[in-house]
């Protein structure tokens, strides 16, 4: 729940209010790293809670502690990718989905009972998949720094006079105020004897 | 009139609001000429700083043309004068405003009850930022209200660009402040972490209270290309080991002065494992600010050394050391700028070509562009160090 919420925080009356919203700074990439944040949630709480039932629609009773670890890790992946450092995210996803597979795999052998659960959760996992990679690369391309070239911005001093000549200009006029000194000198410091 | 509004995590529009009206005596209205994104926007872009609101107009670097005044600034302003808004606001009569200490104003944030909860005791309210802090409507906009505008405003002068002066609502002052608060006296070496807008102008400013060497730590090309380009010596991160680089340039003593340019959003590196796990603590929020340039000035400094933190920092840093503190006899100076205490002396510098700012834009867009660049700059995409926006 948003602090805002709890503590009741409010605009005040005279505050100019929306009228029209315009376009956002958020991507469609953005959007879908963070749905895919929130089903990590979803999904880790759900097998965090309920290994015995996803164990047993899928045939696979004895990997309840593993299905619990996954849990784990799928709420460990959902906070960066719900984060400023998506790629982080979706990469750790894209890992954990390489995992799933390779459990569900296992589940798909012809005497298990459940074959056709897993076969669909298989198809399902790698739907998730390609979205996890179509996301991650569209994310990596939006928020590298590899947009438009580098520039070099050496004949910027912004000091007109040079920097060597600009060296202590404003101590022929700006003395420290006292408030600010933090150095002192002996001098200062031991009292003035008398002659 | 348009405005750029924060709707949440990463998420800004360029939304159509309604005209900010005069509220009070002494408030103005402000035709919004030019404005900017600062470095701090981008914590409240990334939601690092608590009691947002959905609708908050964003932006506290702007200047324009008075266009309303109310009664009791009249004595002061009037229609058509040209100013510059500081990002703090300031009653002027406070026993903090008497002393000098704008950012610390005790009667502005119209929220106080907020900043007592938050901080123990409230502090001057601020444009487009937190409700902490009065949750005021900022000036990425093509007006602003201006609360206290006949203590709340910089005059300046015609014939001097926009590009020159907008800065002294915010960075010019900020980086100034950085140095003087760090004492820097003739002869000193004063380090530098972060080459960002403030700390290019923390730079320039030691260079013109005469610090004898000054070295610019940052790990992008560009940043430190601008930052040689004022004489600082450079460090790479990435590539160089700052601690020794440092004891290299000052026989081993470490610098006098350290200038903390960064804040909350030290640079999470494979090489830094602190970075690694303050990163991971503050995604699950245990802990909002990534202290790890504090940490290293911290070791680096001389002892008797100064530490100035000028980058803003959100709550709670975990792991700061005050054992090496307190034995090495450091002095540490932090505050939000004070900006109306520097600013006079500061545009009589601009005026007398000491100092430059525009040099630190590069980019200028309409206002409209507005939520793309917050993303190129955050992205630090297309070498973006400063944008300016036009309404």
């Amino acid at each position: 729940m948003p602090i805002t919420n709890t503590t009741q925080i409010a605009r005040s009356k005279g505050d100019p209010r929306i009228v029209r919203k315009g376009p956002s700074s958020l991507t469609g990439s953005d959007r879908l790293a963070r749905a895919l944040g929130w089903f990590s949630i979803g999904l880790g709480l759900t097998e965090l809670m309920a290994p015995g039932f996803i164990a047993r629609t899928l045939g696979l009773e004895s990997k309840e502690g593993l299905i619990r670890a996954y849990g784990a890790r799928e709420l460990a992946s959902a906070v960066p990718t719900l984060s400023v450092d998506k790629p982080v995210g979706l990469a750790s996803r894209i890992a954990g989905d390489v995992l799933d597979l390779a459990t569900l795999s296992s589940a798909l052998r012809p005497g298990n009972a459940k074959r056709d659960n897993a076969a669909i959760a298989f198809a399902l996992v790698i739907g998730v998949t390609l979205l996890d990679l179509v996301a991650f690369a569209e994310v990596k391309a939006s928020h590298g720094r590899e947009r438009g070239t580098q520039r070099d911005y050496s004949d910027r001093s912004g000091l007109p006079r040079g920097p060597q000549a600009s060296r202590g200009l404003a101590r022929r006029d700006f003395d420290t105020p006292p408030d600010y000194r933090a150095e002192g000198s002996v001098a200062d410091a031991v009292p003035a004897t008398a002659p | 009139m348009r405005a750029l509004v924060w709707h949440g995590k990463e998420d800004i529009r360029c939304d159509s609001v309604t005209d900010p009206q005069i509220e009070d005596d002494r408030d103005a209205i402000i035709k919004i000429t030019s404005c900017a994104i600062c470095g701090s926007d981008l914590h409240l872009f990334h939601n690092l700083i608590p009691a947002m609101l959905p609708g908050d107009i964003m932006g506290h670097e702007s200047m324009g043309e008075v266009v309303e005044v109310g009664a009791a600034a009249k004595a002061k302003l009037k229609k058509g004068d040209r100013v510059v808004i500081p990002f703090t606001i300031q009653c002027g009569e406070c026993e903090q405003c008497q002393r000098g200490n704008f950012s610390l104003c005790q009667r502005t944030n119209r929220k106080g009850n907020l900043g007592d909860k938050a901080f123990g005791h409230r502090t001057a309210g601020l444009f487009g930022y937190t409700h902490l802090t009065g949750g005021y409507p900022g000036g990425q906009a093509e007006y602003l209200r201006v609360p206290f505008a006949d203590t709340t405003h910089i005059k300046v002068p015609d014939g001097i660009d926009d590009e020159k002066l907008l800065f002294l609502s915010d960075i010019l002052p900020t980086g100034w402040q950085a140095a003087v608060q760090a004492d820097i006296q003739p002869g000193d070496t004063v380090a530098v972490w972060g080459c960002g807008p403030v700390g290019q102008m923390t730079i320039r400013s030691a260079i013109l209270l005469g610090a004898e060497q000054i070295i610019a730590i940052d790990h992008l090309p560009e940043r430190l290309s601008m930052a040689a380009a004022a004489g600082a010596v450079t460090i790479n991160f990435e590539t160089e080991s700052v601690i020794e680089r440092l004891n290299e340039l000052t026989g081993g003593e470490g610098p006098h002065k350290c200038i903390d340019a960064v804040g909350s959003e030290s640079h999470v590196n494979m090489g830094q494992p602190d970075t690694l796990l303050d990163r991971a603590k503050q995604m699950v929020m245990l802990e909002n600010d990534r202290p790890h340039v504090l940490r290293e000035m911290i070791y680096a400094c001389r002892p008797g050394g100064v530490i100035s933190i000028i980058g803003v920092y959100t709550g709670l840093a975990d792991k700061i050391p005050m054992g090496q503190s307190m034995n090495k006899g450091l002095t540490f100076r932090m505050a939000q700028a004070h900006v109306p205490r520097w600013t006079d002396d500061l545009l009589r510098r601009i005026e007398d070509d000491q100092i430059d700012p525009s040099f630190v834009i590069t980019h200028k867009v309409d206002l409209s562009d507005g939520p793309e660049m917050y993303r190129t700059f955050r992205d630090k995409a297309d070498s973006c160090i400063k944008v300016m926006l036009k309404p």
